[in-house]
């Protein structure tokens, strides 16, 4: 007796579905909601802080021809603004690493890509998270390094 | 005994502007056919075919031309040619249709139709490709009615804003149009697809029924509703017109607001 076998794609002798065409298990879990939750509410967020960090930047007062070393110093001496910039910075950082995260997702083809690129991904957004946290908050317009006043310009002499 | 009266051939007055003699107009075209024959080739290949149709004819009647009077080893699935079965879907000229309701007049006729099987889904012969990943997902909705009152004697009554409610996803056909333009789908086809979320609806919404936490518990997955990105393709695939972005969009709100 002959057996027809039925003709699936791939390999046609196994009868199966290839298998990276098989869903796999379900992945039940709250994590992508409130992926998808964040990326809504700290945009409106963002658009708030960055157009209000452009205009008290770019057009108040002397406007763009006022920005320079001091004029960050100053901003930073005031825990208003560094407020400001850490919700800014972690924001944004937060809300575009996890939107290329999804690009990852979307478009790598391979699972080791996908794995390493968003391992790439995090890493980048880590160092960049704690080095801008720390700029932040150990700001110092008068470093003095080993007793010596680095030159600067903006500091009294000692 | 009686004799029948040969019926008088029946006669339909047309105004002069329809169709002047009744002569329907033709027109040339060439039909290009992505062929795939695993049994031959693991290429796949285009094979052109010269037509004369009718002004009145579809996608899905050049095809029976070709299969009928030119190549009879082109393969391509279709059961009610009307647009109601949902086994003809097919990428032409790029966009996903049902054969039996695209017009040929419709096309630009002066340069090749293009015609290929449905994207994302494994191709098994020339335009048929395997749903199987398609139904798995389908069915992982849990796409029945589940109650769990006792069931009535006559049927179960719903007013008509009820009904009114889901009435958009009940027009689904299972073409697999939808799910086959999705791009998030095309990666690797474990997201549940538009045309899983529709039906889903279909049910997450219906008053009669019981299981809509569990569905939306199915859905609030990885691979669930969260990898929609509105790109509408879906929406524009649907042969029925349904607004299948809507209907993923309501479902996300239904996920959000009772985890919330």
């Amino acid at each position: 007796m002959t057996t027809i076998e039925s003709p699936r794609s791939g390999k046609i002798s196994s009868g199966k579905i290839a298998p990276k065409y098989n869903r796999t298990g379900s992945s039940r879990g709250n994590f992508e909601m409130i992926a998808w939750l964040f990326m809504r509410l700290s945009g409106i967020v963002l658009v708030v802080l960055i157009f209000g960090h452009l205009f008290v930047n770019l057009l108040v007062g002397e406007g763009i021809h006022a920005i320079d070393f001091g004029f960050v110093a100053g901003k930073w001496a005031d825990p208003f603004w560094q407020f400001w910039d850490l919700a800014m910075l972690w924001l944004a950082m937060l809300h575009g690493t996890n939107g290329v995260r999804t690009i990852i997702n979307d478009y790598a083809e391979k699972d080791s890509t996908r794995f390493w690129l968003k391992m790439v991904l995090y890493a980048a957004t880590l160092v960049i998270i704690i080095l801008g946290t720390l700029v932040i908050f150990t700001f110092n317009p008068c470093p003095v390094v080993d007793g010596v006043q680095l030159p600067g310009g903006f500091c009294p002499a000692p | 005994m009686t004799t029948e009266m040969a019926e008088p051939a029946s006669k339909i007055e047309l105004p002069a502007s329809v169709a002047g003699d009744g002569e329907i107009p033709t027109f040339h075209i060439t039909l290009r056919v992505r062929r795939y024959d695993p049994e031959i080739s693991d290429e796949a290949r285009w094979d052109d075919y010269k037509l004369t149709m009718y002004g009145t004819d579809r996608v899905l009647d050049a095809l029976h031309k070709v299969k009928w009077e030119i190549d009879g080893s082109v393969s391509f699935r279709r059961s009610c040619a009307h647009g109601v079965c949902g086994s003809d879907a097919m990428r032409i000229n790029g966009r996903n249709r049902l054969a039996c309701k695209t017009l040929l007049k419709d096309l630009d006729t002066s340069k090749p139709i293009t015609v290929e099987p449905i994207k994302g889904l494994p191709v098994e012969k020339d335009l048929i490709v395997d749903m199987e990943p398609f139904f798995q997902s389908f069915r992982e909705v849990m796409p029945f009615l589940i109650n769990k009152g006792h069931e009535p004697t006559k049927e179960r009554l719903q007013s008509v804003e009820d009904r009114e409610r889901f009435d958009d996803t009940t027009k689904c056909i299972l073409c697999a149009a939808c799910t086959s333009s999705c791009p998030v789908f095309w990666t690797d086809g474990q997201y549940f697809g538009p045309a899983a979320i529709v039906n889903a609806h279909r049910f997450i919404f219906d008053s009669r029924d019981d299981a809509g936490d569990m569905r939306l518990e199915i859905l609030n997955d990885k691979e669930g509703v969260w990898r929609c990105r509105t790109t509408f393709n879906c929406s524009e695939a649907c042969p029925r017109g349904i607004q299948v972005t809507k209907a993923i969009a309501e479902v996300k709100q239904a996920i959000l607001s009772r985890k919330i």
